[in-house]
Formats: structure tokens, sequence, C-alpha cells
């Protein structure tokens, strides 16, 4: 006999699981990314290849969880944050991985020429944004927490600090690439102009790991000030 | 009257057995709802709930289920105008029982969210319209009845809004969340216990012969409520925290004091349940029973008697043991995202309010209540996420049983009325 019970129908999957698991593939996925710096450096081209494979596979797997999240999201859910915030998030996150992908992707596609002064001042800035991606992923891990006390209270202002941290090390992580670009520019004539504009952009998106993490951060400082 | 004294124990027979089949449609499916809210957040395991169920559904319905089964028994309708005809009334009240019975049974099989008490009412204004006419329901009633439907999930969704912002502000959001639990866990012990008690108790048991003043309801039902704290108390103790969990989950050990809380909740949702919806059951049969033993009075003076009481607990409990435990799983299952902090609030307005309803002589339905509370809950933002289509379905049903239980009263009366006379 089957049946139906209101009060078993009521209760909807939660969105706040899967946004987590989202948010941890996508801390993963970014996480490759010095690797295929090392590999560039190292001239070890089977490297770049894995780890180009590992990244594009970490995305694909992003992409599943977003999209299954997003199927599951009817209007008709009640939930103690807005809908539209919660898909805010889920697509600046997801934006992390993308950004992640386009990297693997712009260095296999166009060799780029191993330039030795920016190496160090590259890593550093790589794991700093990488620090904003952690930094996020901790503050994102808080969300249980959060909805047991309602967003509100103590718990809140406790996730509102680990968002000022977020900010400090983003602003940081843009004095990093303003730092590298000019090292770059002083560098520029020892590798052909191609490899230059490509690393160019590389740095850009390096830094854009950073930059999505903090409107990760950002948006749910939104959603606590409400 | 001469109908009643030949058929008189065929008629009490066929209610027995018309009631306990209602009553075990109540402990199959909606005593597994009353349930689900202590089973889901994992307070009681499905054998300690039938045990917790069987126990209080029938105290609740012994010591407070006299007021509703008053209603469904004499409230509804006015036998006035039939008084030289009482085996019409005999007939009718088979009738709603075997309507409301055969309507759960069909809304089961199909998955409906029907409320038994709505189809019982249905099935009672159904057959009074039809078998003595349109002015001998008693209208007033049943726009209070109707009114309480609408007003009860609300007002338990008012309560557990309240209890789930107490519970934040005073340990959730405090300082040093562990040791405000432990220090106001034992409080709300007594309030389950102190509420449940007043409400019961308040102005003393009129069936159990028990007078009690005003002053005297609030100092018996504080001892019973200081009772329940003291037995939290111990319970509370014995909670060990779990350092890896709170690790994790910063309230994990927060929420293990919680759970002994929600045993006690549990139990007054099922003595609630059994103050109100045992009557759905047994209403109908008592009001055949008093007809047939007076030989037609269909004033039904007669106090009920508590073995009708008896096999209303025993109907349910053989539900439950056949049925309902496999609902109560499945529900469980299903609402594992209540945690004890957000049951306990969820179950202890649900069962306030019907308590409070029972009380006034108002059948409700205890499973749109418990939804109340749980949107209550909500509302305070303490779910991940709610249905709220459940609810568009509730108003469905709604509208739907009251007719579809008329309907199939009216056309039972006519049968039996064609196969007794």
């Amino acid at each position: 006999m089957p049946f139906t019970s209101p009060l078993g129908n009521l209760f909807g999957p939660s969105p706040f699981k899967p946004l987590q698991e989202h948010m941890r593939v996508v801390v993963r996925c970014a996480e490759q990314v010095p690797g295929l710096f090392e590999a560039i450096f190292s001239g070890d081209e089977a490297k770049l290849q894995a780890v180009k494979d590992k990244i594009f596979a970490l995305e694909n797997e992003a992409d599943e969880i977003k999209n299954e999240l997003r199927s599951h999201l009817p209007r008709t859910m009640f939930m103690p944050v807005d809908r539209r915030d919660l898909l805010e998030i889920l697509d600046l996150q997801d934006s992390i991985a993308d950004t992640a992908q386009d990297i693997a992707g712009m260095v296999t596609l166009r060799p780029v020429a191993p330039l030795e002064p920016i190496q160090a001042p590259l890593m550093a800035l790589t794991e700093r944004c990488l620090d904003a991606c952690n930094k996020m992923a901790s503050i994102m891990e808080e969300l249980d927490e959060l909805l047991e006390t309602g967003f509100r209270g103590r718990e809140s202002e406790l996730v509102l600090n680990m968002i000022d941290e977020l900010n400090k090390i983003e602003t940081d992580t843009d004095h990093k690439a303003i730092e590298l670009m000019r090292e770059l520019f002083v560098h520029e004539k020892e590798i052909d102009p191609i490899s230059l504009m490509v690393w160019h952009r590389l740095i850009r998106w390096v830094g854009d790991l950073a930059n999505y993490s903090e409107k990760v951060g950002n948006r749910l400082r939104l959603l606590l000030a409400r | 009257m001469a109908i009643i004294a030949e058929h008189g124990s065929t008629f009490i027979i066929i209610a027995v057995i018309f009631g306990v089949f209602m009553t075990w449609g109540i402990g199959a499916n909606d005593v597994a709802n009353a349930m689900g809210t202590s089973v889901g957040s994992g307070a009681l395991t499905v054998g300690a709930a039938i045990v917790v169920a069987a126990v209080f559904e029938f105290l609740g319905a012994a010591l407070a289920g006299g007021q509703v089964t008053k209603t469904i028994r004499k409230g509804i309708i006015d036998p006035g105008p039939i008084a030289d005809q009482p085996e019409i009334l005999v007939f009718g009240m088979l009738a709603a029982l075997l309507a409301a019975a055969v309507w759960l049974a069909i809304a089961s099989i199909k998955g409906w969210p029907v409320s038994t008490t709505h189809s019982i009412v249905g099935a009672i204004v159904g057959f009074g319209m039809v078998g003595i006419g349109i002015e001998a329901v008693n209208w007033g009633k049943i726009g209070q009845i109707a009114f309480s439907w609408v007003l009860s999930p609300a007002l338990g969704g008012i309560i557990a809004f309240g209890l789930m912002m107490s519970i934040r502000a005073l340990i959730l959001r405090a300082e040093e969340p562990l040791a405000s639990a432990r220090r106001w866990a034992p409080a709300y012990a007594f309030l389950v216990g102190f509420v449940m008690a007043l409400v019961t108790l308040f102005k003393g048991l009129k069936h159990l012969r028990l007078d009690l003043s005003i002053p005297t309801s609030f100092l018996l039902a504080a001892l019973f409520g200081l009772m329940v704290a003291g037995i939290g108390h111990l319970l509370i103790r014995r909670v060990e925290i779990d350092r890896a969990a709170d690790r994790d989950f910063h309230f994990a050990s927060v929420e293990k004091i919680f759970a002994p809380l929600m045993i006690f909740t549990a139990c007054a949702m099922a003595f609630a349940h059994g103050s109100n919806d045992v009557a759905n059951g047994i209403g109908p049969l008592a009001a055949v029973l008093a007809l047939v033993k007076s030989g037609g009075d269909v004033t039904q003076s007669a106090p009920l008697p508590i073995w009708v009481l008896i096999l209303g607990g025993g109907g349910i409990v053989l539900g439950l043991a056949t049925y309902g435990y496999r609902v109560m799983q499945t529900i469980g299952k299903k609402i594992t995202a209540l945690t004890p902090s957000s049951g306990f609030c969820a179950t202890m307005a649900a069962a306030t309010t019907v308590v409070l309803a029972s009380r006034t002589g108002l059948p409700v339905s205890t499973t749109h209540i418990a939804v109340g509370a749980v949107m209550g809950v909500g509302l305070a933002r303490g779910f991940a996420a709610l249905n709220l289509r459940v609810i568009g379905n509730i108003l469905v049903s709604w509208v739907v049983t009251l007719p579809v239980g008329g309907l199939l009263a009216a056309f039972f009366f006519f049968t039996l009325k064609g196969i007794f006379t």
C-alpha cells in the first residue's frame, strides 16, 4: 500500500549539502593549478597533460553537482536563504573551477616559454590565491552552524570575521599580481610575444581564483546582513 | 423503537467492527504521522515509538478524550426531529464510521494526505443532511470546527516559532551553548510536563469525577512538570560530550542534550493525539452503544463506558503493530532534516495545540497541526528546505474530503436503512 505523509513530503532535500559538496570539488580543482606551472618550469610534458586531465575531470564533476542541485531547487521550496542568493553562490563557486579549466586549457593549447625570473613570484601568487579558495571553503563549511543558529548571533559574527580575513587575502593577491606583472614586463624581451601575451592572461586568471572566492564570501555577507 | 430492540446486539457488533476498523486505520497511518517527528529526529527508535504510542495514546484517550468524543457523538447533529425514530441515528452513525473508514482506506491506497478528523466530520454532516435534514446539522458548531482547522495549524506554527526563537536566544546563540543547554534543558522538560498536565487537569477531569480548583490544577501541573524536569535532568546528566563530532559540527553535543527531551515531547504528542483522534473512531461507536442501551434515547445522556476507550486504544495499537510501524519507518527516513532541537519545538508546539483543542472539544487534524508547527520552525529559518507544495495538497484534500465523506455516508445510510427496515 503506497502512502504519502504530508509530514514526510514536507522536508525537501537540503540544498546546502550539495552546495558544500560542489565547493569541495571546486577547491580540489583549483589546487591542481600549481602543478601545471611546476610542469611548465620543469619541462615535464607528461605531467602537464596529467594535471590538465585531472582539472578537466574535476571541473566536469563540479558541473554535474551544479546541474543536479539546480534541478532540485524548485520555486516551491521554502528555504532560510533566498533562492537567488544560493544560485548566485553556486555560480561563483563554479567560476573557480571554470577558471582553473581555462588555465589548464591555455597552457596545453599553446606551449608557453618558461621565464625563470617570474617562477618564484608566480608560485607565491598561486599559493596565495589558493589560500583565498581555502578560506572560502572554511566559510562555506560553517553553513550547517549558520543554519542551526538561524543565520544570526555569534555564529554569524564568526563567519563575518572569516569573510573579513578572506577580503584581506584577496587584497594581498592583488598586490602580488601587480608585482608579478611588473616582473613579467621587465623580462618581456626574453620570450616570444605570444608567450608574453599568454603569461599575461594566465596571471589574470590565477588572480581570478581569489576574486571569485572573495565574491562567494561577499555574497554570503549580504545574506547574513539581512 | 422496535428496530433497535430487535437488532440491538447486531448494531453493537457492527459498530464495534467498524469502530475497530477506523481506529486500526488511525493507528496505521495517523499515529505514525504524529510520532514521525520523534522518530525522524532520532530521539526514538521505531520500537520505542510504538511502546510510547501504545501507552500514551490510551492515556490521552482515557484522561482527556472525553470532550471530543462528546462533540463527535452529539455535538455535530441535533437528533431532536427524529426522537421517535432513534434507529435513524444508529444507521447514520454506522454509515458515518464506515464512510470515513472506506474513504481513508482509498486515500491511503492513492497516497492522498487525508485527515481522519475531516473524514468523520464530513461523514456525520453528510448523514445528518440527508438522514434528518439540513437544519438538524449544528452549523454553528461546524463553523467553529472548520475555523479551528484553519486556526490550529497556525497556532502550532506560532508556538513552534516562539519556542525555536527562545532556544536560539537562550542556548544556541549563547556564549557557551553547551553549558547553556545543560542549564536550560530541564526547564524545557518542565514546560512539557507542566503544559500537558495543566491543560488536562484544568478545573478537573469530569468523567473521572475529579474536581480541582484552579490553584490546585496549577499546583498539580507544576508538581508534574517538576517530576518531568527531574527525570530530564537525570537523562541529560548521562549525555556524553562528543568532541570529535563537535569539531565537524559545533552543535553536535548541544543537540545530543536535546535528544532526551524529545522522549517527553513524543509522549506528549501520543497523549495529545489520543485525546483528540481516538474520538474519531469511538465517538460514533459510543453513540450507537448509548442508543441501544437506553432503548432509543436520542439525547444520549448515558456516560461513556470505559471499555469503549480501551477498545479504541486497542485498535490503535493493533494498527500500529500491523502496519503503522512501517509508515513510521518511512516517515522517519524522510525527515532526518529534523534535529532534536527543531524536533522538540515542532512536536511540543503541535502537542500543546492538540491538547488545547481536545480540551475545548474541537476535533482537529494532528497531522495538519504538525505540518503547521514544522512551518513555524521553518519561518524561524530552522530548516534547509521545506516543500510548500504540501500545503496546497492539504488544502485540496480538505476541500475534497468533506463532500466525499458526506456523500459516502449518505450512500451507506440508505443502504443500511434498506437492509434493516
